[in-house]
């Protein structure tokens, strides 16, 4: 029992650091149709400016708002230099955030030094709790509330504000949407900053739980993100944390009981969810 | 009388494609202005180039005598005028209540005054206030599809096709509310059935390869057979 409790919290954990990061790429796929491969640099952008602050400071507190306003400051740069000049093209889209990713990638080791950075929670996330016979780790059931309640605060936007109804009308029809006098791009950069403050939070909280944290990071996590998207419904947010459960909680089981496959049962979930439901589990309605 | 709305020698493409040629006319204030013509003449094209989704490469449009030749369409839409596309445009996933909410431009007493009429004018959108767009009728999409360009005190309409696909019933209802609406705003309608566009259209414009080839008092084309025939095969 202290197991199957402890590789649920673990998923769950990772489920949500993925959520975070899918979230804002969910949104952005839906609202504008934009492929945005640089969202794992944002996510290492906000991992390493946290840390730096963290080291320095011992904040983590800092270290989280110091992530949350480099994810913004950098999402409207990209959203304002690389991904407005090729709004409608796929193709230019993809190729020109994945070079962007790497562009921030590069910047990290030239900024921060080539060398992985250790992490530890703050003083006031470490150790556990026990329950009996099971162990919580305190820092990671902090990140299933922070998660939880990240969600909890963006479903209320987008269901009962009037921006949050016009972002939900933006993913199902843009221009309709600009029709009714909403200047949609705006609502999308504010849509992208949003969506890179959640990447680069998502960068600051994985720092202390993976213990590490590495340029390439942002990249590998990205893909996870991805594979989020599509299964839970390009353009679904509730979709989207279903999926990043999903896939957290698969990745933990797999790691300890089939280590060999704890990293082709995340590809192996896309493509039975692609076979019976293309569409993703969530479907958005234009 | 004033005319609300003139566009002149307007040519627009679609990519590639050269649909608008040269359409010219006005829309004068207090009336409905009808654009007939056959598929794929550009009629739908001609409003959505008013609204902006589509650039004008040639010509001038003027609303309300200042130029809003390829602003943006958000831009467009609070100069006063509202849309209601060919598809309608309806949100699925939004409630028929957000559907007009996402609309609504102020929440002020005039606003909710136009909402409680259009809710007397179509009570069906009152019965199924909670229900997702997307499971309402094709009649009953088209009346929520007028009520929310219409919730906005908007100077002109651009209806496109509101007959499309309902049944006969249902576009009796749809002429019904719009000869209402005709008494408070100023329409340009888009319209296949001539039965309807003739029962509510003051004056008409034909539009045929992109360009406009007639005008007139809509009482003088059901007198003209042989230009009913000509341009919209109606005999």
């Amino acid at each position: 029992m202290d197991l199957i409790v402890s590789l649920t919290v673990n998923g769950l954990a990772t489920g949500m650091l993925i959520f975070l990061l899918a979230a804002g790429l969910t949104l952005i796929f839906g609202l504008m149709s934009v492929l945005n491969f640089a969202h794992g640099g944002l996510f290492i952008w906000g991992a390493y400016a946290g840390v730096s602050i963290y080291a320095v400071t011992d904040s983590f507190l800092l270290a989280i708002i110091l992530a949350i306003i480099t994810g913004l400051v950098l999402g409207l740069i990209t959203e304002r230099l690389i991904i407005r000049p090729v709004y409608g093209n796929h193709i230019q889209q993809i190729l020109i955030t994945l070079g962007f990713m790497l562009v921030l990638q590069e910047l990290i080791k030239v900024v921060f030094g080539p060398d992985q950075k250790a992490v530890y929670p703050p003083a006031w996330l470490e150790g556990s709790f026990q329950m009996g016979d099971v162990i919580l780790i305190k820092y990671r059931l902090f990140i299933i509330a922070i998660g939880f309640l990240l969600f909890l605060i963006i479903f209320l936007i987008l269901k009962k504000t009037r921006i949050g109804l016009i972002v939900r009308a933006g993913v199902m029809n843009r221009e309709m949407v600009q029709t009714l006098g909403i200047n949609i791009r705006f609502v999308f950069m504010a849509v992208f900053m949003v969506g890179a403050a959640l990447a680069a939070l998502s960068g600051v909280l994985h720092a202390p739980y993976s213990g590490v944290i590495y340029a390439e990071m942002g990249l590998e996590f990205s893909i996870l993100a991805f594979i989020v998207v599509v299964i839970g419904g390009m353009g679904s947010f509730t979709g989207s944390l279903l999926a990043a459960i999903l896939v957290g909680l698969a990745q933990a089981y797999m790691a300890y009981y089939v280590p060999a496959l704890s990293l082709a049962v995340n590809m192996l979930i896309m493509t039975v969810v692609l076979i019976f439901r293309p569409q993703g589990l969530f479907k958005v309605k234009g | 009388m004033s005319s609300l709305l003139k566009l002149s020698q307007v040519e627009a493409y679609i990519q590639q494609f050269h649909i608008l040629h040269d359409i010219s006319f006005e829309v004068p204030k207090g009336e409905v202005t009808v654009l007939l013509g056959r598929n794929g003449a550009g009629k739908t094209t001609t409003l959505r180039t008013i609204m902006g989704l589509n650039p004008v490469s040639k010509g001038s449009i003027n609303f309300k005598d200042e130029e809003i030749t390829n602003l943006k369409p958000h831009l467009i839409a609070n100069k006063g005028i509202g849309y209601v596309p060919e598809d309608q445009g309806i949100f699925e996933d939004l409630t028929v209540g957000e559907n007009l909410r996402v609309a609504m431009k102020r929440e002020d007493k005039e606003t909710t005054e136009r909402l409680e009429w259009i809710l007397d004018l179509f009570p069906d959108l009152k019965k199924f206030w909670k229900k997702p767009g997307g499971q309402l009728s094709g009649g009953q999409k088209q009346m929520l599809a007028i009520s929310r360009a219409y919730v906005n005190e908007n100077d002109l309409l651009l209806i496109d096709e509101p007959s499309k696909g309902l049944a006969p019933i249902v576009v009796e209802k749809v002429m019904e509310t719009i000869l209402q609406m005709k008494e408070k705003t100023t329409i340009l309608l888009v319209e296949q059935n001539f039965m309807m566009a003739s029962k509510i259209g003051d004056r008409f414009y034909i539009i045929d390869d992109g360009q406009t080839v007639h005008h007139g008092q809509m009482g003088e084309l059901k007198e003209d057979k042989v230009l009913m025939k000509k341009y919209l095969g109606v005999s």
